[in-house]
Parts: structure tokens; C-alpha cells; sequence
């Protein structure tokens, strides 16, 4: 009876069938339900985006109302950021972070399956949205007040208690991490020994625990204008409709964070193995990670500029977005430090993620330029805004999460995927992500303003191309399915090492790694030499 | 239990995180279509979904909790779980930390920047436009839109009922402390008493802020719709007095854990959690003491 939850063998079988992975307490299974879950979202928040693409593709209303077309782009952003990118990390450190350290598995397995299993809950109730009466929400991921409170379908409701569950799968979720990072490091790692995917989701885990209850509070207070009659957001009672994005980005901006700084991870695990170097500057690596993780804290209002800040305001938003520059300027150099004069291959996690740091590096120039107040004037709410982010979160985040899964997957299936296909899949993947989202650029800089369905007629060759960017994109994604099913199914059996360039603890366990990584506490010197090699 | 840590244990599969979510489900869906009804007349099945998901929610908590405490008598956990434990509360009061700031942020916001701005001063004074003759005052006694949102007659003293609170929870964290010092000594009669009297210190609070929200709906005319003052109170002294109340039934299940025996000397870390959480409230009000009632 699983209730008395006897802590017996550690090598005992798991459940079979549904029921497995329904009461699992093992970080791997549950991190490949965070990515399964992750994939599936990623397909649902894409099909949303070839929805908004295919309307734009010439001006006009071609195939959906202009309603319609807002609940698109407000799903497609929040299913994308809650439902595709953040559960890939979390599934990404539950399969990792134990076996990076030497743990047995994470620290708190029961919660583990529970931070999960809300996440299929909540996006039913936001998907049910789109079926009720007045529609799914229409504000924008953004939600401002007053489009989210005054004006909003009745469905916001739902869309609220959703957030609040996300939340709490998140903090929960983050909690497990941190404890595990702190607590179940095989003995004699020190901190500074750890691998960089370890280090970034530490702090990303801070992040989270920080700025969750901060949206956990603004969606609060929004139920409360729409339903108890408070003025929060409301001037006629001496509230404010801009505090409501003064407290959403308060915990909006640490999340953009929260969705960069496990790629950093990533990519700073990646990059050394193929380059059969060890990471360049890893302590400077670490500090940067901590220094933007806590700039993201004190930068939110340059979301803001054209609200009509504080001239001193203007000017301490600006100045600190600035400054994120620099250690993130750190983080790239070392990169590209870490490749120079090494023996490099490019095989398919390397290209994705030398795509990352070329194309990640793009969006954090464009980001730079829209930290400059009075330039963000003209920027904000264009297509400019829209180029900007898809930089950072497409061939940033989500190629990260690609390499990620072509680094590792050998190791979690035991079995290769096929190479060739793997290539397919990157340059189509390249090609298509830029063809989509370049134009955005110009046809930003030009004027177009960002969640309308239809425009003037000088942006539609831009537009055109954008669309069969998206397109491309989208169908090429087929491919990253056919290569993991190819995988699991017929790859061919991958040995211990995976990668000759290799280092790092869960590379001393065999491919596939068993049930659970480590049962017993792996040798101090062993696991010191890996990690330190890791670097 | 100070067993070195040469293997690791893990517990076996469960089923009570599933159950839970479902739980989390029913109560969101539940509570969000009661809360859709309000406006309406119509009566749905919505509010027996959310009642549905609580009592599932309670009972699995219980039996979740129940299993975890076995686990413990048996001697299953290591030093190593009982840190696990101990860094999973502290981040947890971390997040409720970061809950209530959002709060005050808010607070501050709104004294600071957006009334005064409504009232004609600073950088931002151009919204005085909006409701012209609109003077900045706090508390908010005339709203910009009276009709809407019309202000309180009056609002809490904090030299009542506040401070008369103020004492009581204060002294409550002390008497906590207490009982833990005599848990620690093993003096088992010591520990009962003190808690004892720090749940009742916790009753009388809840007690009184009742009362205070009486009359402030009955006698002052402060009521959620009353504006901002009347928004910002509610919602920090709401969420407080709601996270006073879990606290409360946090203590009294301690308290049964005590008479039963559960907790010794050198392990009773589910007693510590609680005493945690308990502190943690007690410094939220004094932060609301000062800058809710006071400034």
C-alpha cells in the first residue's frame, strides 16, 4: 500500500502502466512528463502562432476576427512562457541537476510529482477558456489592467485561478531544486565545483520563489476589482491603472530571466564539450549569473517608458537595463573564449548552440536598444518589441532547450539519434526562425504596431515573409519529433561517455542512466575530477 | 538520528500528489465559477465543486502528513531529509514573504505616487485633470469618484483594538518560544501549556479582528468599495488574518502532536516548521501594525 510510503529498497520496480506515471516519485520519470507536457504545449502555443502568422500574411481579415486574433496572441504568449518554456527547464533539472550532483534523486520526490501533475490541471482550465462564453482571455499575455479588469470577458476568472495554479506548481517546483542543489551534493563539492547548469538553475530557482507570489498578488488584486469592488487599478478610487504593471513587472522581468538563465546553463555545458576545452572563466560565469539575477529585480519599469514615468524614473530604468549589459557581455565573451583554438565539432546540440549564442547576442542588442528611453518611444508596442523577444526566446530559450535534449538524450535513452536528421532539423529550425522573426526588425523600425490582425500595406512583403518563415519553422518542428520517437525507438546503443569531449558526474553513469542515478554517494575524487573537468 | 549518510533513500511511489492536484482542480474551477455567480442569479454546481475540492484537499493533506510523520517515527530519515525539510519551510516562507510584498508594494505605491499624483502634485500632477478639486489625502477619506467609490467616515484607530493585537501576538511569539525552549528540555507539561496559551493568544486575535471588521463595515463605512484606503486595508489585513487563522490550525495540531507523544527532544522539526511559520505572521504585522494603521 503506497501510503505508508516504506522507504524500503531503493531498487525497487516502479508501477507499471498509467498508474507510474501518475504516483511516480523519480526524477527522471517526472522530468520527462515536465518535457512531454513542455512538447505538447509547444505545439498547441505554436499551432496559436500559425494562426496570428497566417492572418498576417497579407493584409486584410483573411481567416479570423479581429477578437479571435487577440485570444490567439494572449494564448500563444502565456501557453509558450507558462506551459512550453518553463516546464522544459523544470524537466530539463529534474533529469540533470540529481545526476550533475551525485543525488539519488530530488530532495522532496512527493512534491516533485505534485509541482507536475497541477501543471496538466491548470492549462485545462485555461484551455477551457477558449470554449466559454465571450471567449478566452483578449488582453495580451501582459494582462493589463484596465483591459484585463473593466473590459474583460467573463472567462478571466478562470484564466486567474489557472495563474494561481501555475504558481504554485513553480514555487513548488523551485523549492525542490533549491533544496536538492543545496542539500544532495555528493559529499566534498563545494559550490564553486558545480557544473554551470547546476549554478544557473540555482539562481533561476531564486528567482522563481521571488517572483511568482509577486504575480500570485497581482492576479489577486485584479479578481478583487473585477468582483469586490476594490479600486486597486481603478483612478475613481485612488488607485492606478499603472501600478497594476508596475507590480506584473516586478515580476514579469525576473521572469525573462527565469526563461535565459538555465539556457545559459545550457549552452556553458555544451559549448566545452565541443570544443574539447574546458569553460572559460567559470567564476565570472557564476557571478554574471548572479549579477543579472539580481539587476532583473530593479529594472522593471522599462517596460514602461511611454506610460509616463518619473523623469528620474526614465532615467534609473534605463541606466540599470543598461547595465545588465555587462555581465551578460561576460557571459558571451567566454563563450566564444571557450570555442577559440579548441578542437571543435558540430554536431547537432553544437550548432544549436552556436545558433544560441549568435542569435541570442542579436536579441540582446535589440533589447539594448530598446532600453534607451527616449528611442523606446518610437519602439514600444511595435513589431520591434515583438523581433526583440522572439530573439531571446526562440533561438534563445527554446534552441537551448533543443540542444539540451540532442545533448542529453543519449544518455537518457541510452541510444543515438540520427545525426543527419539532427542537422535537418537544426537548419531548417535556423533558417526558418530567421526568416520569421528578422522582418519583425525592419518592419517595426517602420511603424507597425504589435497585436493588430491587420496593417498598411507597405509592411506586406515583410509580413509575407514572415509568414512562411513561421510556416517553415512550425513544419520543421515535425522533425524534432520524428528524431526522438527515430531515437528511442531503433538509435543505435550509446556507451557511458556519449561524447568524447564529455566531463561531468552524469556521465559516470551508464546510458540509459538507471532508475535511480545515485544510491549511494559517488566517490568525492571521482566526482570532483568530473565536475571541475565539466567546467 | 545521527545516522552518516551512506546510502539514499527514496521514497516509494505515492498517491497522494495526484490526488492533491485534482484537489488544487476542483477548488480552482469551483472557485472561479462561484465567483462568475456572484453577478449572476444563476445557481450552478460550482460551488459544490469547490467545497468537493477542499474537503479532498484537507483529507489528503491529513493522510499525506500522516504518512510522512510514520516515516519519521520509524527512523526512515536521515540528517540529510530532516535539512531537506528545513530549507523547503524556509523557502516557503520566503514565497509568502515575497506574497505580501507585492501587497505593500502596492501600498506604498499608492501613498506615495498615485494619490498624491490624482491630487495635483509632483511630475505626474497633469491627473489632476482627470477629477479636477480632487485634493491628495491619506486616509483616502474622499475618494476622486465619491459615487463609486465612496470613503470611509472614518477609519481604525491604531490605538485600539490594533495595539490591544499588536500585544497579543507579540506575546504569542514569545510564549511559542517558550514552549519550544521546554520541548528542547523534554519538560512535555511545560510545552503543552505554552502552546496552549499561545493558540489562545491566536484565538483572541482572530477574535478581535473580527470584531474590527465589524465595525468597519457596520460603523465606518470602510468597506472594500471604499476606495483605495479601503482596498489595501482589506487585502493586508485579510491575508494576514488568513494566514493567522492556518497558523492557528497549524498550533492546534501541533498541540494534538504533543499530547500524543510524536515530538522529542532533538526531533521534532514539524514543531519548528510550525513556530517558523507562526514568527514569520508575527513580523507581518507589525509591518502592517506600522504602515497600515499607524503612518
Amino acid at each position: 500500500m503506497s501510503s505508508t510510503q516504506a522507504m524500503t529498497s531503493h531498487h525497487a520496480t516502479p508501477p507499471s502502466g498509467l498508474m507510474r506515471w501518475l504516483l511516480t516519485t523519480n526524477h527522471k520519470d517526472i522530468g520527462t512528463l515536465y518535457l512531454i507536457f513542455s512538447l505538447t504545449m509547444f505545439f498547441a502555443g505554436g499551432t496559436m502562432a500559425l494562426v496570428i502568422r497566417a492572418e498576417l500574411f497579407q493584409p486584410g481579415l483573411q481567416f479570423v476576427q479581429p477578437e479571435f486574433f487577440n485570444q490567439m496572441t494572449t494564448m500563444h504568449g502565456l501557453i509558450m512562457v507558462f506551459g512550453a518554456v518553463m516546464p522544459a527547464f523544470v524537466g530539463l533539472a529534474n533529469w540533470m541537476v540529481p545526476m550533475m550532483i551525485g543525488a539519488p534523486d530530488m530532495a522532496l520526490p512527493r512534491m516533485n510529482n505534485w509541482s507536475f501533475w497541477i501543471l496538466p490541471f491548470a492549462f485545462s482550465l485555461m484551455f477551457m477558456t477558449l470554449f466559454m462564453e465571450g471567449g478566452a482571455p483578449n488582453f495580451g499575455w501582459t494582462f493589463y489592467a484596465p483591459l484585463s479588469t473593466t473590459y474583460a470577458p467573463p472567462s478571466v476568472t478562470y484564466f486567474i485561478f489557472a495563474v494561481h495554479m501555475m504558481g504554485i506548481s513553480s514555487i513548488m517546483g523551485a523549492i525542490n531544486i533549491i533544496a536538492t542543489i543545496l542539500n544532495l551534493r555528493a559529499p566534498g563539492m563545494r559550490m564553486m565545483d558545480m557544473p554551470l547548469f547546476v549554478w544557473t538553475w540555482l539562481i533561476t530557482a531564486f528567482l522563481l520563489i521571488a517572483a511568482m507570489p509577486v504575480l500570485a498578488g497581482v492576479v489577486t488584486m485584479m479578481l478583487m476589482d473585477i468582483h469586490f469592488g476594490t479600486s486597486f487599478f481603478d483612478a475613481a478610487g485612488g488607485g492606478d491603472p499603472v501600478l497594476f504593471q508596475h507590480v506584473f513587472w516586478f515580476f514579469g522581468h525576473p521572469e525573462v530571466y527565469i526563461m535565459i538563465l538555465p539556457a545559459f546553463g545550457i549552452v556553458s555545458q555544451i559549448i566545452p564539450t565541443f570544443a574539447r576545452k574546458r569553460l572559460f572563466g567559470y567564476t565570472s560565469m557564476v557571478w554574471a549569473t548572479s549579477s543579472i539575477a539580481l539587476l532583473s529585480f530593479i529594472v522593471w519599469a522599462h517596460h514602461m517608458f511611454t506610460v509616463g514615468l518619473p523623469l528620474v524614473g526614465e532615467l534609473f530604468f534605463m541606466f540599470s537595463t543598461m547595465l545588465i549589459a555587462v555581465p551578460t557581455g561576460v557571459k558571451v565573451f567566454n563563450w566564444v573564449a571557450t570555442m577559440f583554438r579548441g578542437s571543435m565539432t558540430f554536431e547537432t546540440p553544437m550548432l544549436f548552440s552556436l545558433a544560441f549564442v549568435v542569435l541570442f547576442t542579436i536579441g540582446g542588442f535589440s533589447g539594448l536598444m530598446l532600453a534607451i528611453a527616449p528611442a523606446d518611444f518610437q519602439y514600444h508596442d511595435t513589431y520591434f518589441v515583438v523581433a526583440h523577444f522572439h530573439y531571446v526566446l526562440v533561438p534563445g530559450a527554446v534552441f537551448s532547450i533543443m540542444a539540451a535534449v540532442y545533448y542529453w538524450l543519449p544518455k537518457w535513452t541510452g541510444r543515438y539519434y540520427d545525426e543527419t536528421m539532427g542537422k535537418w532539423h537544426f537548419w531548417l529550425s535556423f533558417i526558418g526562425v530567421n526568416l520569421t522573426f528578422f522582418p519583425m526588425h525592419f518592419i517595426g523600425l517602420a511603424g507597425m504596431p504589435r497585436r493588430i490582425p491587420d496593417y498598411a500595406l507597405q509592411f506586406a512583403d515583410f509580413n509575407m515573409v514572415a509568414s512562411v518563415g513561421a510556416f517553415m519553422f512550425g513544419l520543421s518542428q515535425l522533425l524534432f519529433i520524428y528524431n526522438i520517437v527515430q531515437c528511442v525507438r531503433e538509435g543505435d546503443p550509446a556507451d557511458k561517455r556519449v561524447w568524447e569531449g564529455s566531463q561531468g558526474l552524469e556521465w559516470s553513469l551508464p546510458s540509459p542512466a538507471p532508475y535511480h542515478s545515485f544510491s549511494e554517494p559517488p566517490d568525492t575524487k571521482v566526482a570532483l575530477l568530473l565536475t571541475k573537468g565539466g567546467r | 538520528m545521527s545516522s552518516p549518510t551512506t546510502t539514499y533513500y527514496v521514497p516509494e511511489s505515492s498517491r497522494w500528489p495526484i490526488i492533491a492536484s485534482i484537489a488544487l482542480f476542483l477548488m480552482a474551477l469551483g472557485a472561479a465559477g462561484t465567483i462568475n455567480a456572484l453577478e449572476s442569479d444563476g445557481q450552478g454546481v460550482s460551488h459544490w465543486l469547490l467545497i468537493a475540492g477542499a474537503l479532498l484537499m484537507i483529507w489528503v493533506v491529513f493522510r499525506w502528513f500522516a504518512g510522512v510523520i510514520r516515516e519519521s517515527q520509524l527512523g526512515l530519515y536521515s540528517d540529510q531529509i530532516d535539512r531537506s525539510f528545513r530549507w523547503g519551510m524556509s523557502w516557503f516562507i520566503f514565497s509568502e514573504v515575497m506574497f505580501f510584498a507585492a501587497f505593500f508594494g502596492a501600498l506604498f505605491y499608492v501613498r506615495n505616487f498615485a494619490v498624491p499624483w490624482l491630487g495635483g502634485e509632483g511630475d505626474k500632477a497633469i491627473a489632476n485633470q482627470l477629477w479636477q478639486g480632487f485634493s491628495a489625502q491619506w486616509p483616502l477619506m474622499q475618494t476622486p469618484d465619491m459615487e463609486r467609490f465612496p470613503g470611509p467616515q472614518e477609519v481604525i484607530s491604531p490605538w485600539g483594538i490594533p495595539l490591544l493585537n499588536t500585544v497579543l501576538l507579540l506575546s504569542s511569539s514569545v510564549t511559542l518560544t517558550i514552549a519550544h525552549k521546554s520541548l528542547k528540555l523534554g519538560d512535555r507539561d511545560r510545552v503543552q501549556t505554552w502552546l496552549g496559551v499561545t493558540i489562545l493568544l491566536g484565538l483572541c486575535f482572530l477574535g478581535f479582528q473580527i470584531e474590527e471588521y465589524i465595525v468597519a463595515y457596520t460603523e465606518l463605512g470602510l468597506t472594500l468599495q471604499a476606495g483605495i484606503y479601503g482596498a489595501t486595508f482589506f487585502i493586508l489585513t485579510g491575508f494576514h488574518g488568513a494566514h493567522v487563522t492556518l497558523g492557528t490550525v497549524m498550533l492546534i495540531i501541533i498541540f494534538i502532536r504533543v499530547l500524543k507523544g510524536h515530538f522529542s527532544a532533538d526531533n521534532h522539526f514539524g514543531f519548528e516548521a510550525v513556530s517558523w511559520y507562526w514568527h514569520f505572521v508575527d513580523v507581518v504585522w507589525v509591518g502592517l501594525f506600522l504602515f497600515v494603521y499607524i503612518l
